[in-house]
């Protein structure tokens, strides 16, 4: 089933020309910036829909499929479609959009023009990133993200955003020029750069290990996985909410989604022999970053390292290399991203009241704001995991697929689950409970603005908790496929290897 | 010898007439803008003039798909400068008429070497090219260190030219010829790749190009003489006599000694790497845009030198690529800095930028494109070009090679970004002095065509790139 329009371009397009639009508009013109910034992101929200709907869950492949010549004497391609690994993330994408222009119409107040301009870009090429099976193009898209992300932490940043913009900047940059040259290779084997001709090469060990580790480096470093993990706190920490909101919900999603997109399948053999490696480095995220959590003193920093924490599952799931492995992996991609970037927007909801982030600047919040507190306690409880919310149904089918796969493991990873209680739990105690503090005294609770701005996420909160099978069902065939890949293929080359 | 084929050398006559003209005109208008729209008028001729059919004069001179792609580069730097200076050298207070035909000259002196086939006409082509621009270099007289700028530049000059010249005599010495494709031929057939006659001869060769695109360690004259000559001369030189350094570089390495590729392609490998180096660390440490772009400048050749390491079509493709697309973002960095000098503002350290994304918004969104341009970032034209560089690279199976020369232009982004940096994310201590901008109609024109084109090679690259395969395959 695909629609009779082109939905994937209009989806990365309309945002990236509603960019250029709004650059030609006086800057003096700010409420009508930021009416097109809404308009511009509501409809790739509500073309988002038909998407939703068209989806064909019973097959495993490439849907709502455009392509056609772009440079010929390099053989790329203008290639976008979308199957069940990447339609959730174009969903939350365009979804997360939104709210990052909601949160910021009444908070940003300098250089306004920019950064809308800047949101919406990243918007579009953040829907690039997903749609794209020429990796030429997706290597466009996966670049060019960077320019206005690091734009948004850099100008409109908190103290330390100079450092932290250059050092999110290098980082990611030294990963993506790594996958490059791998990409490249790739090109020079298989003369195109469309994933689905490229899926059709067999690829000598050797070489798989060495393009493996090339593209391990971009993706780690988004993920980010256990050594490399260092800019996410100082990003995610200086960067305005929304800015925060995009990191967490999508942009360091994009490495794991890379994982599955195109290091299994293309390197299957490599990723077979390296899943001890990658399993042991999730494991380190899960405990280390958790331990990290407890002893934190700023509210934002603290979140923003439980990333590094739930992103381990992450690649726990996605390298246990079984189904609900997968499944987990994938559905807790979309469960932190939607609960991260909640906890993110209620930090600068009370930060824009306080302008503090210290944790111990607070105290007492529940009665100053009981609706803003009752808010919070549901996604720190989805954080943590627990039955009836989203998080505890990815965990629960990361460490199933987990202790399949390697139960040690899985053991040292459910105890970043309790980790993870703790600081959580900690952290809601010393900020809402206890006696109030004097500096909060008086604080208004939640406008309507941003009740309207939360209540999608707690309402994906309670639907995937319950009744997660909307989303599986969608992921289901194609993780199946990729699992049949991935093993068939080993399999089938180590027989040939044999004889 | 067939009859003399003059419409091969159609646009070099139309210029040298040009620049003549233009000499003698200058007695008698006094305005010199008119000058600089004559002289447009003059290269928009010899644009037209081209003879898209090939062809070559008297057997010295041909006119091939290579030499068309680098005479169109020449004829743009050419046009761009002379949209950059007209303003600037009033504000100067160096406005005078000879300037323009100078760089005519030079142009000419370019063009004549990228299509030689004889070490004399490369010879000639050179020194026209290179004394025209030693004295454009000086061109703000009353300017100590336009003067010195000048100097310096001569002397080195000079010194490359003595080198070529030493390396031409020995090569006429072996092989009893000035064709380069004879010698080419003569040294294959004659088994003398290994002559140490040769050896040093060719070693030579890559001392004086060396010289005359600033690789390291040839490069001391480079940050000296860009920083102290006119900005718009500036542009000019990190593009055309670099571009026109190369072309000839590269021709005579495929033409003359291809059967000792492998000799000189460790060489060149090792200045690319130590041109990368020098070029990106110690950029890293200015404080004066002018000197860190003449330091990016001399990065970026080690980038283009990298294309001539695998000897390969590809590679030659590759460095036409990246040469045409760093013409546009280098000139329109630089067209930048004119904007922002005024008569009693240089409007060239770093620590002039800060706060301009509030004063001139406008100004500093170009800024930020063509930086991220030069960094090598999609979707600007700048990744295209490295692009297409380490692709030929990669062919050649040089894998190591590419993922050093990747992670330099990793570095080169702290320098690029800190620009960026000083204009979005700093407010000056001090108010800046509200001095204006120097802005006209042809420098704004000159900017929007790099801007325009930085982006269009970076979004729609595929006109350039199936345009220069489609050349080297029919002309």
């Amino acid at each position: 089933m695909t629609a009779n329009y082109p939905i994937l371009s209009l989806l990365i397009f309309i945002p990236i020309l509603g960019g250029g639009l709004m650059a030609l508009i006086s800057r003096r013109q700010e409420t009508l910036i930021k009416w097109i910034a809404l308009v511009v992101s509501s409809f790739t929200l509500l073309l988002s829909v038909p998407l939703f709907k068209n989806f064909d869950k019973g097959s495993a492949q490439l849907q709502f499929v455009e392509r056609s010549v772009w440079i010929e004497s390099w053989n790329v391609q203008y290639y976008v479609g979308i199957d069940g690994i990447s339609v959730l993330m174009v969903l939350l994408s365009a979804l997360t959009a939104i709210l990052c222009v909601l949160i910021s119409w009444n908070t940003i107040k300098d250089k306004v023009k920019e950064f809308f301009i800047a949101i919406v870009l990243v918007e579009g090429s953040m829907i690039g990133v997903f749609c794209s099976m020429d990796i030429f193009l997706f290597y466009i898209f996966w670049e060019a993200m960077l320019i206005p992300m690091y734009l948004i932490v850099g100008i409109w940043g908190g103290n330390n955003r100079i450092y932290a913009a250059i050092k999110f900047f290098i980082y990611t940059l030294v990963g993506s020029v790594l996958m490059l040259i791998a990409i490249i290779i790739l090109y020079v084997h298989g003369n195109t750069f469309d994933l689905t001709s490229l899926l059709t090469l067999h690829l000598p060990y050797k070489l798989q290990l060495l393009l493996f580790w090339l593209f391990f480096a971009a993706f780690a470093v988004k993920v980010p996985m256990f050594p490399l993990h260092t800019w996410l706190p100082d990003a995610h920490t200086e960067a305005p909410t929304a800015g925060s909101v995009i990191l967490a919900a999508i942009l360091i999603k994009m490495g794991a989604y890379g994982f599955l997109r195109f290091s299994l399948p293309l390197f299957p053999q490599a990723a077979i022999a390296l899943t001890p490696t990658m399993l042991t480095l999730s494991v380190i995220a899960i405990v280390y970053g958790g331990l990290i959590c407890m002893v934190q003193s700023d509210f934002k920093r603290l979140i923003a390292y439980s990333s590094v924490s739930h992103m381990g599952f992450v690649t726990l799931g996605i390298f246990s290399l079984n189904i609900n492995g997968i499944e987990g992996g994938l559905l807790q991609m979309i469960n932190h991203g939607i609960v991260t970037g909640a906890l993110f927007l209620c930090i600068g909801i009370v930060y824009d009241r306080t302008h503090t982030r210290q944790i111990a600047d607070y105290g007492g919040l529940a009665s100053v704001m009981p609706i803003f507190s009752a808010l919070f306690i549901v996604f720190t409880l989805a954080s943590i995991g627990l039955p009836g919310t989203n998080g505890f149904i990815g965990e629960f089918l990361i460490l199933l697929g987990g202790f399949a796969r390697s139960p040690i493991a899985a053991i040292i990873a459910s105890s970043g689950i309790i980790i993870g209680a703790i600081y959580m739990l900690w952290l809601y105690q010393r900020v809402f409970f206890t006696a109030i503090n004097e500096k909060i005294r008086g604080l208004k609770d939640v406008t309507p603005l941003e009740i309207v701005i939360l209540l999608p996420l707690l309402v994906l909160v309670l639907w995937i908790g319950v009744y997660p099978e909307t989303f599986i069902s969608m992921l289901n065939t194609s993780v199946t496929a990729l699992i049949d890949r991935v093993h068939g293929n080993a399999l089938n080359e180590s027989l040939t290897w044999r004889q | 010898m067939q009859g003399l084929d003059f419409s091969v050398i159609a646009p070099e006559l139309i210029l040298l007439a040009v620049g003549m003209l233009m000499l003698l005109l200058e007695l008698v208008i006094k305005r010199k803008e008119y000058i600089a729209v004559l002289t447009l008028i003059g290269v928009l001729a010899a644009f037209f003039a081209f003879n898209i059919r090939g062809g070559d004069f008297a057997g010295l001179f041909v006119f091939d798909a290579y030499s068309y792609v680098f005479k169109v580069i020449f004829l743009i730097n050419l046009s761009l400068t002379i949209l950059l200076s007209i303003n600037y050298m009033k504000v100067k207070g160096s406005s005078f008429g000879e300037y323009y035909s100078l760089l005519v000259f030079s142009t000419v002196g370019m063009m004549l070497m990228v299509s030689a086939t004889n070490l004399l006409i490369i010879y000639l082509g050179l020194e026209l090219m290179a004394l025209s621009t030693y004295i454009l270099a000086g061109s703000i007289r009353h300017d100590k260190c336009s003067t010195e700028a000048a100097l310096k530049y001569f002397l080195m000059g000079a010194f490359s030219t003595a080198i070529i010249l030493y390396g031409m005599s020995l090569l006429y010495g072996t092989t009893g010829t000035m064709d380069i494709g004879k010698i080419g031929a003569y040294i294959h057939y004659n088994g003398l790749a290994g002559n140490p006659l040769l050896l040093i001869s060719m070693v030579l060769f890559i001392v004086s190009f060396g010289f005359k695109v600033a690789a390291v360690p040839f490069h001391m004259w480079a940050p000296d003489v860009y920083e102290g000559a006119p900005t718009s001369v500036t542009a000019f030189m990190s593009v055309g006599p670099k571009a026109a350094g190369f072309a000839v570089f590269v021709k005579v390495m495929l033409t003359a000694f291809p059967s000792m590729v492998d000799n000189w392609s460790a060489i060149v490998t090792g200045l690319a790497i130590l041109t990368m180096l020098v070029g990106n660390l110690v950029a890293l440490a200015q404080s004066s845009i002018k000197r860190m772009l003449a330091y990016s400048s001399i990065a970026h050749a080690g980038y283009v030198l990298l294309g001539l390491v695998p000897a390969s079509d590809e590679g030659v493709l590759g460095i036409m690529t990246y040469l045409f697309i760093y013409m546009f973002m280098n000139i329109g960095a630089f067209s930048v800095l004119i904007l922002l000098t005024t008569q009693d503002y240089k409007g060239d350290t770093l620590k002039d930028l800060e706060g301009l994304a509030k004063t001139h918004p406008f100004i500093a969104v170009i800024m930020l494109v063509f930086m991220f341009s030069l960094t090598g970032i999609p979707p600007t034209g700048g990744f295209i070009g490295k692009f297409s560089i380490f692709m030929s690279l990669i062919h050649a199976q040089h894998q190591w090679l590419a993922m050093i020369a990747i992670l330099f232009s990793a570095i080169s982004a702290f320098y690029y970004l800190r620009v960026v940096m000083y204009m979005y994310m700093r407010q000056p201590e001090v108010a800046r002095p509200d001095t204006g901008i120097s802005d006209s109609f042809a420098l704004r024109l000159a900017m929007s065509i790099s801007l325009v084109m930085t982006l269009m090679l970076g979004i729609m690259p595929q006109r350039l790139i199936d345009s220069m395969r489609h050349l080297f395959r029919f002309i």
